[in-house]
């Protein structure tokens, strides 16, 4: 159970590169789910070539999944900006149709894994495996890396700046479209390393990304949009929760689950769960 | 009645109907497989349309209502031994009745919510079925072929299916135009510039999108029950597809959204090419990538789609055909 704990602070990962996004830009990033499957098979691939450990190819794959953010933004997202949500919802939409599809025509739909071995960690009766114990350390680090960034930086300072109000930031004299740019090269880099991560739990395919995606959004929606936090706290919880259901279920039920507690958040606390605490401590 | 047969579109969907029906002579089986493929991308598009461009919501997972609706029709006529027409007819009624409850859930959510939400609906209910017993799980169910007999064997009976097909298509025509130039279709219309606006109005927002939800599922789904009659076989893999779901968003923004042939000519035009495609050996494994590039130059570039183009070139076409 506390094993889920572990994965959960991937999923948290994953969702704080959507929520990044979300939260600045205003825009829902559909070709997450692709980004994740990239970031799966950028270390299968590294691995696979360089016989470099999993781990060491957490950093190159973390570079990849920024320019290919940038490059995103610039190709997909640039005129979308300000126009209704749909025409932004297509356009990421129809990047994710062409990954998959490249994806797809190359790898097929077969399974592909990481071969990590780690040793486990004994405590009493329960032995966590080492995988899922260095991605939760990983993770902390770099959710720690990520909020150096947005608190202690000047470009995270913008950042901040932009997503709280993004005229107000041009007028001071930030250059938003350089800020929007970055944000969601970060977000889709989160988005590669997070997959980079799952790859060494769990064995996936091209289309593992629609799955992982789902989580994200369940866990951005619990977490609240635009909260890197609140996404962390709540990829614990979801991880947690698939660690108590399994038992009780075929894991294929989890993703039912997982959907009705979405639909369900969202319409109960539009602004996540954790907005209710925060309302709460404001009074 | 009178007044609607001097309107162009009456003339023009009918003609359509009788091309598609006309067209393979009663014997060219593969041109006939080719246009009912067709058919199906014009009822699932100019459905999606009532949603995605009339209400400007869109629903990635239109596909449910088309596989749910075959498992319906399917399983009334395996396990409960009902003949095909009330069987595909109880299948759409009951997929509609589920969209309109459901829809009354979460069309509460706006904009980009709603969106998230028909993505995992269709995850979900794939996943429901997948474990769900009594409609086979992962294995699916097969329809013995002695069911064929009451349409008159199997080779009478596939043709039997096509014009029935050709049928819905023309209803879903229909239907857009109905919805299109009624007082729910302007609320519709109104929902889609601007909700808050349209609200306070007086447009019940969310009724109206529960009821476009359900209306757009329920030609699907009866076409989803002919379809997979067709096959006598139907697994979740198959009914829930994501590639056709999403080559109905293609076809629609293609064809121009928010108007009534854009979705049939958008059909037309990636038909077209998708045969062009499959043929060509490079391409042949290409197409959701070729799909996803051309999605992304009509929302970059051209919006309105095929129609808009026309439209703005022609401003008098539009007055004739809307």
């Amino acid at each position: 159970m506390l094993d889920g704990v572990l994965v959960g602070a991937v999923y948290g990962l994953a969702a704080m590169g959507i929520t990044l996004i979300w939260g600045v830009m205003d825009v829902v990033n559909l070709t997450h789910g692709a980004m994740i499957v990239a970031g799966m098979f950028g270390v299968f691939l590294l691995v696979g070539a360089t016989g470099m450990p999993a781990y060491g190819a957490l950093a190159p794959v973390l570079v990849a999944g920024f320019f290919a953010g940038i490059a995103l933004y610039w190709i997909a997202i640039h005129r979308m900006i300000g126009q209704p949500p749909l025409m932004s919802l297509l356009a990421t939409f129809s990047v994710n149709l062409v990954l998959i599809g490249l994806g797809t025509a190359v790898w097929g739909t077969v399974l592909f894994n990481v071969q990590v071995s780690l040793p486990g960690l004994s405590l009493g009766r329960y032995t966590f495996p080492g995988t899922h114990i260095m991605a939760a350390v990983l993770t902390a680090v770099i959710a720690g890396a990520l909020y150096l960034f947005l608190y202690r930086t000047r470009a995270g300072k913008a950042v901040r700046a932009v997503a709280g109000n993004r005229e107000a930031a041009e007028l001071v004299g930030i250059p938003t479209t350089r800020i929007l740019a970055l944000s969601c090269g970060l977000g889709v880099a989160l988005a590669c390393v997070s997959g980079a991560l799952i790859a060494t739990l769990f064995p996936f395919t091209v289309l593992s990304g629609d799955a992982y995606q789902l989580k994200s959004f369940v866990v951005t929606v619990l977490g609240g949009m635009g909260n890197p936090t609140g996404a962390l706290i709540a990829g614990i919880a979801l991880g947690l929760l698939e660690g108590l259901a399994t038992p009780f279920m075929p894991v294929s039920w989890t993703l039912v689950i997982e959907f009705v507690l979405f639909v369900v958040v969202l319409i109960a606390f539009p602004g996540g769960l954790l907005s209710v605490r925060l309302r709460r401590r404001a009074r | 009645m009178a007044r609607l047969l001097r309107r162009p579109f009456f003339w023009i969907i009918a003609a359509a109907i009788l091309a598609f029906a006309l067209a393979p002579h009663g014997k060219d089986v593969e041109l006939r497989e080719g246009l009912l493929l067709a058919a199906v991308y014009i009822i699932l598009a100019s459905n999606l349309n009532i949603m995605l461009g009339y209400a400007g919501y869109v629903n990635f997972g239109s596909i449910v209502f088309f596989g749910l609706g075959g498992y319906f029709c399917i399983w009334f006529m395996g396990a409960l031994h009902w003949g095909l027409v009330p069987a595909a007819l109880a299948g759409g009624v009951a997929v509609s009745v589920a969209a309109l409850f459901f829809g009354l859930g979460i069309l509460r959510l706006r904009g980009i919510h709603f969106a998230l939400a028909t993505i995992g609906v269709n995850e979900a209910v794939q996943a429901f079925v997948t474990n769900f017993e009594p409609w086979g799980g992962s294995t699916g169910i097969y329809l013995s072929t002695e069911l064929f007999q009451p349409l008159g064997g199997p080779a009478q009976a596939l043709w039997t299916i096509y014009y029935v097909l050709v049928a819905i298509m023309g209803l879903s025509l229909y239907l857009s135009y109905f919805v299109k130039n009624s007082k729910f279709g302007m609320g519709l219309l109104a929902i889609g510039q601007n909700e808050d606006a349209a609200a306070v109005l007086g447009v019940p927002a969310p009724r109206y999108k529960a009821l476009a939800y359900s209306a757009s599922a329920f030609l699907p789904a009866i076409a989803g029950g002919l379809y997979f009659f067709k096959g006598a076989f139907i697994q979740p893999a198959d009914a829930f597809d994501l590639q056709l779901s999403t080559e109905a968003i293609v076809i629609t923004m293609l064809g121009g959204s928010g108007t009534i042939f854009g979705p049939a000519l958008g059909a037309y035009v990636y038909e077209e090419l998708r045969g062009w495609l499959l043929t060509s050996q490079t391409f042949a494994n290409f197409q959701l990538v070729v799909a996803g590039v051309l999605l992304l130059l009509i929302v970059q570039f051209a919006p309105g789609g095929l129609m808009g183009l026309f439209y703005r070139r022609l401003p008098r076409l539009k007055r004739i055909l809307e």
